[in-house]
């Protein structure tokens, strides 16, 4: 058994799934997007925050947050601790990728609960 | 035939190089690579590496031949273009020429615990195994520990202590897929980091290079499953 005390989840198994739904997660909410802007030939101020006032919508971006804040926990840990061999700077690195996916995240849902 | 091997000998050269050798093959004869290098060893009797049993069931002589890892006494030089580049298996530490130190390799091989562990009592004579249980390790047990795919495994390269590679993990499985063997959730639980199962990312170099033809990539794929079912 490895230990590490900076991977998102507390085992292999759980940041492997992890990795696949949340992919899962953001590839159908891509897909979504991309629908909504196929459909919509001018999307205007007005169009836009009727979307983002749904709260299944406002649901569903939240989850997609979620999982893209895990997806890019886990991904760039996994780079890291593939090609970045110094332990300093992997720890910086790893930090820095932490913390960015917690502001993004909270920031986001900040964002989404103002509309 | 025209041959360019790399040499290194820690004790006199600073840095390794590659030697050119040139070997006179009879028309209409063929042999096989380790028969040619025990050739050129003639020519140059300080040229070094590992050999014993000349047939592919020792994995002693695995080398990366002009860049894919191999046995080199079940490689026939008839199938190698010109000139023939040799060198030590990637990713381990060189000894000497073709030479290299498999103590990370051992040392994982090691960890998983390659041996039958059974709680219960051992019976009379022998523990028995149906035939279709017995079907089960096909295609693991016949490894020969060549580390023909370990060295060829990007994540074994960057994580040979913490990343147990397709041999180990190859052989994890013929345990663990062993009815006679009741150790097996003590032995997913050794597997179940971020490293020692999950840092295989499915290239399948190993496939690709494995002499015996066998597929650790599947077997990977077997642990992953039951790690599933039991923790989902
Ligand atoms: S799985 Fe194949 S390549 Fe790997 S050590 Fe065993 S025999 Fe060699
Ligand atoms: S399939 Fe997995 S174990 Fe095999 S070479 Fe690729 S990463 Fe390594
Ligand atoms: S010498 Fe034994 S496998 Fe090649």
């Amino acid at each position: 058994m490895v230990k590490s005390v900076t991977s998102l989840g507390r085992s292999g198994l759980h940041d492997w799934l992890w990795q696949r739904v949340s992919a899962v997660v953001i590839a159908s909410y891509v897909l979504f997007m991309g629908g909504y802007f196929a459909t919509h030939a001018s999307v205007d101020f007005a169009a836009w925050q009727a979307l983002f006032q749904n709260t299944a919508f406002k649901l569903f971006t939240l989850v997609f947050l979620v999982g893209l804040s895990a997806h890019a926990w886990i991904g760039l840990w996994t780079v890291a601790t593939d090609y970045v061999k110094p332990v300093k700077i992997r720890f910086v690195l790893q930090s820095a990728v932490i913390i960015a996916s917690v502001m993004y995240f909270l920031w986001g849902v900040q964002v989404i609960w103002s509309v | 035939m025209r041959f360019s091997i790399y040499r290194y000998n820690p004790d006199v050269d600073k840095e390794p190089y590659m030697q050119e050798f040139q070997l006179e093959i009879p028309a209409g004869k063929d042999m096989m690579l380790l028969e040619a290098l025990l050739l050129l060893k003639e020519q140059d009797a300080t040229l070094t590496f590992r050999r014993s049993c000349r047939e592919g069931v020792c994995g002693s002589d695995g080398m990366n031949i002009n860049g894919k890892n191999g046995l080199a006494c079940i490689t026939h030089v008839s199938e190698l273009s010109e000139p023939v580049v040799v060198r030590p298996l990637p990713g381990l530490p060189v000894i000497r020429d073709l030479v290299v130190d498999m103590a990370l390799f051992y040392k994982q091989y090691e960890r998983i615990k390659p041996f039958l562990q059974n709680k219960n009592a051992a019976p009379a004579k022998e523990r028995l195994q149906s035939p279709e249980d017995r079907e089960k390790l096909e295609g693991l047990w016949e490894c020969i520990l060549c580390a023909c795919c370990s060295t060829s495994c990007p994540s074994f390269w960057w994580n040979p202590e913490k990343f147990v590679g397709p041999a180990g993990l190859l052989q994890a499985y013929r345990f663990l897929a062993d009815s006679r063997d009741t150790a097996t959730d003590e032995r997913l639980d050794d597997l179940d980091d971020s490293f020692s199962v999950f840092r295989c990312r499915t290239i399948m170099n190993c496939v690709n290079v494995c002499p015996k033809g066998l597929n650790p990539t599947k077997a990977i794929g077997k642990i992953r499953s039951m790690l599933l079912e039991r923790g989902v």
